[in-house]
């Protein structure tokens, strides 16, 4: 089973349709015991980070996701709030990756929307990924590389495109929102 | 290197059909989830949905389709077209869309764009804009294009970058439907202006004027519908001519 983390943050649905469409059956709920039984957790969101940590923290579900030991995978804002701290209304987030979140610079079109490469791929999560394949990006925060990146990106400046701390996993594109080539990361997350 | 993104616009009507749709190899020419997975197969980059449909009434069909949509595509979709208020979005966005594109309710009201921006984050919001060259200044026009307003386009799309849109879509009335090519000058004075996306919009005709407006805009996408509807431009086709181009653009699926 696999478990999406409801919380106050847009398009859920998106990731259970893709999750459903490899085959997976799939909930989205907040009950934490639930979350800590599933056998995959998806940490998804789009939103503001802090209102986003404030709900969680309401909910105690900030020390439910640090307490996980099964693979748990972060989508956009969710990469964001498993790093250190956001500068996006000076947000203390959940510390899993060790690194920190800022804006982008204005020197470009800012939020970064659409379809990029990434480089530097290195974890059991882009099996299959080819050099030129694209994922789909929106956000106008991006990570700071860190050692524990295994994909990067580049707008702008080079930023993390994906993390990864023993069982938890990140990105910041929506593979539900990737074609098949986010299927295909989706399945290998999934297939861990 | 970010691409340039191409984007199909499906008219929808009552729910459920696509008009002016001839499409050789489709079930069901007028379907829009087929039409939707054909275009995702051949690699679109997102797409739009407009509902012009006429009533109210009529209207509420159109979230099943919505989620209909987000189940079986997985691409960014839009869905534009008489989105009066923060719950006409939110039941858009709650059946599945990734973005609503709003257009005559920001006009009469400008704050819905910070409301649905503040609820759903920027990125969820598209401002539409059609605007229509006049004695020498482009306007902005609301109601399908029936209704002129004093507004100059360049100040009206800054005015909605400050009040939060994601991106802007951007429609010339006067090149609309003419087959002549996007309008280069406003779509650059806009793109210019603005630090968010702009998607060019009417008036493709040829794969150069793709080329064109990549090339001589700042446009990050640009959107057509009856040359993809009518097979005169395939969307694998336009892309291998725009990397011959030495534009970025994603490869299929």
């Amino acid at each position: 089973m696999v478990c999406i983390i409801k919380y106050n943050a847009g398009n859920i649905a998106s990731v259970k349709n893709a999750v459903e469409r490899l085959g997976h059956e799939c909930i989205i709920t907040d009950d934490k015991a639930e979350i800590r039984r599933a056998g995959k957790v998806i940490f998804p969101g789009v939103g503001e980070a802090s209102s986003a940590m404030g709900y969680l923290k309401e909910r105690e579900l900030d020390t439910v996701i640090k307490s996980l030991d099964q693979p748990v995978l972060g989508i956009c804002l969710g990469l964001q709030l498993l790093c250190r701290y956001s500068e996006e209304g000076n947000t203390n987030c959940l510390g899993i990756f060790d690194t920190t979140v800022k804006k982008f610079p204005l020197s470009d079109i800012v939020p970064h929307i659409g379809w990029n490469n990434l480089e530097h791929t290195k974890s059991s999560l882009f099996e299959g990924f080819g050099n030129d394949d694209a994922v789909y990006f929106v956000h106008s925060y991006y990570a700071e590389i860190c050692t524990q990146t295994i994909a990067e990106c580049d707008y702008i400046l080079p930023f993390s495109a994906s993390i990864q701390n023993n069982n938890f996993f990140a990105t910041q594109f929506h593979p539900e929102k990737s074609a098949n080539v986010g299927e295909r990361i989706l399945k290998n997350f999934l297939d861990l | 290197m970010l691409k340039k993104r191409i984007i199909p616009c499906l008219d929808i009507k009552d729910g459920r059909t696509v008009k002016g749709v001839n499409f050789v190899g489709l079930r069901d020419a007028g379907d829009a989830v087929e039409l939707a997975k054909r275009y995702v197969q051949e690699g679109a980059d997102e797409l739009v949905f407009l509902d012009i449909t006429a009533t109210v009434e009529k209207r509420k069909n159109l979230t099943g389709l919505v989620e209909k949509i987000a189940r079986e595509i997985n691409i960014p979709f839009t869905v534009g077209g008489g989105i009066n208020s923060v719950e006409d979005a939110q039941a858009i966005i709650k059946a599945g869309a990734d973005k609503v594109s709003i257009n005559t309710a920001a006009v009469n009201r400008p704050e819905i764009i910070s409301e649905i921006a503040s609820e759903f984050g920027n990125q969820c919001v598209v401002l539409a804009i059609d605007t229509k060259l006049e004695n020498g200044e482009w306007t902005v026009y609301i109601h399908g294009g029936r209704t002129p307003t004093p507004l100059r386009t360049v100040d009206w799309a800054l005015e909605g970058e400050r009040r939060g849109a994601g991106e802007i879509l951007l429609t010339s009335m006067n090149n609309d439907g003419t087959k002549n090519g996007f309008a280069l000058d406003i779509t650059a004075a806009v793109s210019t202006a603005v630090n968010i996306p702009v998607i060019a919009s009417g008036g493709a005709g040829t794969m150069k004027h793709f080329a064109d407006v990549f090339q001589q805009t700042r446009a990050s996408a640009a959107l057509a519908a009856s040359i993809f509807h009518f097979g005169e431009i395939s969307i694998p086709q336009l892309k291998q001519f725009l990397k011959q181009q030495n534009i970025e653009v994603r490869g299929e699926g």
